[in-house]
């Protein structure tokens, strides 16, 4: 499959003399195949937008290497951005502009045919209402006109940026069902969202990003699968022999996770029947051994170690980089 | 080309440059009106009626001599003193001289086209300008500060082009209303001058000398409008170029007029700049220097400094390329 997207060892440093250095992107890698629907998480300041914006030229790297469609980025950038459809932050548009004058001027400055901008906003939802005045508009609305903004061009990499923020439930499925028919019709999308659950619904690949690295990345099954391997739920037939059977575990090299009142959670466990023989011979009998299933917010969660700590009030810059990611304790959140 | 046709359909659809249109229009057509309301065409009847206006003030001073006189010989022969009051010899030799009383006087006032036409150009081109200086720089800087210029460059990745592009459509947009605008204005006043003013010594030469004039005010024109459009760009604000125009006239104009007369610079008034403003509509400007002269000697020629238009049009340049420069290398070097 080819790379519709690469971008590797992507570097950009702010310096100030107040604030000092602070290493936006360190080092980020990236890849996303052709007709793939790719998510891009992370938690905030992790980098995502930083990304993306130097991906489409806003914002100058200090180095590390781009391309799009093959070509590298951003001195490709004027050929290759009539294919490359985008939304980044919030949608801002000029507020006394209609809705069709937006698009109508878009597709005017990119030689876009006009017949694009009718087509565009039905399919987001807008036609009856786009003879409005942006500034008349919900969030959802504006963010309804963003996604036509940046389908106008028919692209063939469409880079959306927060697109479910401030739909409502409704505009939530329709923006899935969309995503699902533009994947379908061979366009190629990547999508940055905090709604992970949508995410894994609609995703078949994702990168994860934090402090300015990636720290995983893997069509979503493997990302799931790698981080949900071998963590099993542990029942006995009587609680109180919990404890007994987390010592006995402990002993014979199998990591307990978390003990909880009722149950435990096993990690790496690769053999069931190793838990399961180790516990006979301490004369503890299971009542329940089953493999926990992980949705990608957990994953997400453990990854960045941006799970909420009662009592702690976790700052922004507070997250795991790629060193720390892969030994990050598990704070919760495992879907138990 | 689409660009440049699309930023002018944008900067005509603003509602902005619609009301300030309208404003500008409708202010110079007030003009027009109020000149042609306040001036009278002089004819016989005028100057009939001037004439026996001014030969009953006439004849009314003469009465009023004769009874001052009648009065003061009344005060003389009950024994007063009537120097003081009167003047000696009851002041006989003050009679009113008929030469002493102009029938000019008594006219209404004639708009006279040669002779005031050049003050309705300098008029013309202030309210121009100012338009120039509000749609100038709020076409970008109401542009970056709603993210139409992000939008803008997502689907033209040139910066420099597009910035250019956007001040082509503004100067454009500025010279052909500068042009029309011009020539109705000088049929305004013309025809203000045909019916109820004078157009008379209209010569070849003075309609030159009046296009010449109409020239450097266009010139003045697109410099004010792209000034403007630099500085709200440089700010990625409308408010950058009102703000750097407010300090540069304060600083100018009372700043350094303040510290030249402090310092007792010899024609300090050069380093202000509305000196050259003055130079660039009057064709030069005189800058005199009484402390030069000591009266008390007699008669004494002032030294003299002139500032003429081609050193005005070299201040003004150089400000405005100095401007227009800085912008571009901001919106080439500058993250967005």
């Amino acid at each position: 499959m080819s790379a519709v997207l690469e971008i590797e060892g992507l570097q950009k440093t702010y310096r100030s003399r107040r604030r000092g250095t602070r290493h936006a992107l360190a080092g980020f890698d990236m890849r996303v195949e052709a007709g793939q629907v790719h998510g891009f998480l992370g938690p905030n300041g992790s980098g995502k937008t930083t990304t993306l914006r130097t991906l489409l030229g806003l914002i100058k790297p200090d180095g590390g290497r781009m391309a799009i469609l093959g070509r590298e980025v951003p001195r490709a950038l004027p050929e290759v951005a009539g294919q490359v459809g985008a939304i980044v932050e919030s949608p801002q548009f000029f507020p006394h502009f209609t809705a069709r004058d937006t698009l109508d001027l878009l597709a005017s400055a990119g030689d876009v045919p006009r017949h694009r901008v009718a087509e565009v906003l039905e399919l987001v939802g807008l036609r009856d209402r786009a003879d409005e005045r942006v500034k008349t508009y919900s969030l959802g609305m504006k963010q309804r006109l963003a996604v036509a903004s940046a389908l106008l061009k028919n692209p063939k990499l469409l880079i959306l940026d927060e697109p479910a923020n401030g739909l409502d439930p409704g505009g939530i499925r329709e923006m899935r069902a969309l995503m699902a028919d533009l994947a379908a019709a061979g366009m190629t999308v990547v999508l940055s969202s905090h709604i992970l659950g949508e995410v894994q619904l609609i995703c078949d690949s994702v990168t994860i990003i934090s402090l300015g690295r990636r720290v995983a990345t893997g069509p979503v099954a493997e990302v799931l699968a790698q981080h949900s391997s071998g963590t099993v739920r542990l029942r006995l037939e009587a609680v109180t022999d919990l404890p007994a059977a987390a010592d006995a575990l402990t002993r014979a090299g199998v990591q307990v996770a978390t003990r909880h009142d009722d149950h435990l959670l096993l990690r790496g466990v690769d053999k069931p029947a190793t838990v399961t023989r180790i516990l006979a011979d301490q004369g503890l009998y299971l009542s329940e051994l089953a493999p926990v299933a992980v949705d990608l917010e957990s994953v997400f969660l453990e990854l960045t170690a941006t799970a909420p700590v009662p009592g702690q009030h976790r700052q922004v810059d507070e997250s795991a980089g790629a060193e720390t990611a892969a030994t990050a304790p598990t704070q919760g959140g495992w879907g138990v | 080309m689409s660009l440049y046709v699309t930023e002018l359909r944008r900067l005509s659809k603003r509602r902005l440059t619609r009301l300030l249109l309208a404003l500008l229009v409708l202010g110079l057509a007030g003009i027009a009106v109020a000149l042609g309301l306040s001036s009278t065409k002089i004819g016989p009847a005028q100057r009939a009626a001037a004439e026996a206006q001014v030969e009953s003030e006439y004849q009314q001073a003469v009465r009023s001599h004769q009874q001052n006189v009648a009065d003061c010989e009344a005060a003389k022969a009950r024994g007063e003193k009537t120097e003081e009051r009167f003047g000696p010899d009851c002041g006989r030799q003050w009679v009113p001289e008929r030469e002493m009383y102009d029938a000019k006087w008594y006219l209404p006032y004639e708009f006279d086209m040669r002779s005031e036409f050049g003050l309705m150009i300098a008029a013309f081109a202030g309210a121009v300008s100012l338009f120039a200086f509000l749609v100038g720089a709020s076409f970008v800087g109401a542009e970056w500060n709603t993210g139409g210029m992000m939008n803008l460059l997502l689907w033209r990745p040139k910066r420099a082009t597009v910035l250019l592009t956007k001040l082509a459509a503004v100067l454009s947009v500025l010279l052909g209303l500068g042009v029309v605008l011009g020539l109705l204005w000088t049929g305004a006043i013309w025809l203000v001058a045909r019916f109820s003013g004078s157009t008379a010594k209209m010569t070849a030469g003075v309609w030159e000398s009046f296009a010449i004039s109409g020239l450097r005010a266009v010139g003045l024109v697109l410099a004010v409008g792209v000034v403007a459009f630099g500085l709200a760009s440089l700010g990625r604000h409308t408010a950058m170029a009102l703000g750097a125009a407010v300090g540069v006239g304060v600083l100018s104009e009372i700043g350094i007029q303040l510290a030249v007369q402090l310092a007792q610079v010899r024609f300090g008034q050069r380093y202000v700049l509305s000196t050259y403003a003055l130079a660039w509509f009057e064709k030069k400007w005189t800058l005199v220097d009484h402390r030069s002269c000591e009266f008390a000697r007699g008669m004494c020629n002032p030294a003299e400094f002139v500032v003429t238009w081609q050193q005005s049009a070299l201040v003004f340049g150089v400000g405005t390329v100095l401007v227009l420069a800085a912008a571009v290398w901001s919106i080439r070097r500058r993250d967005i």
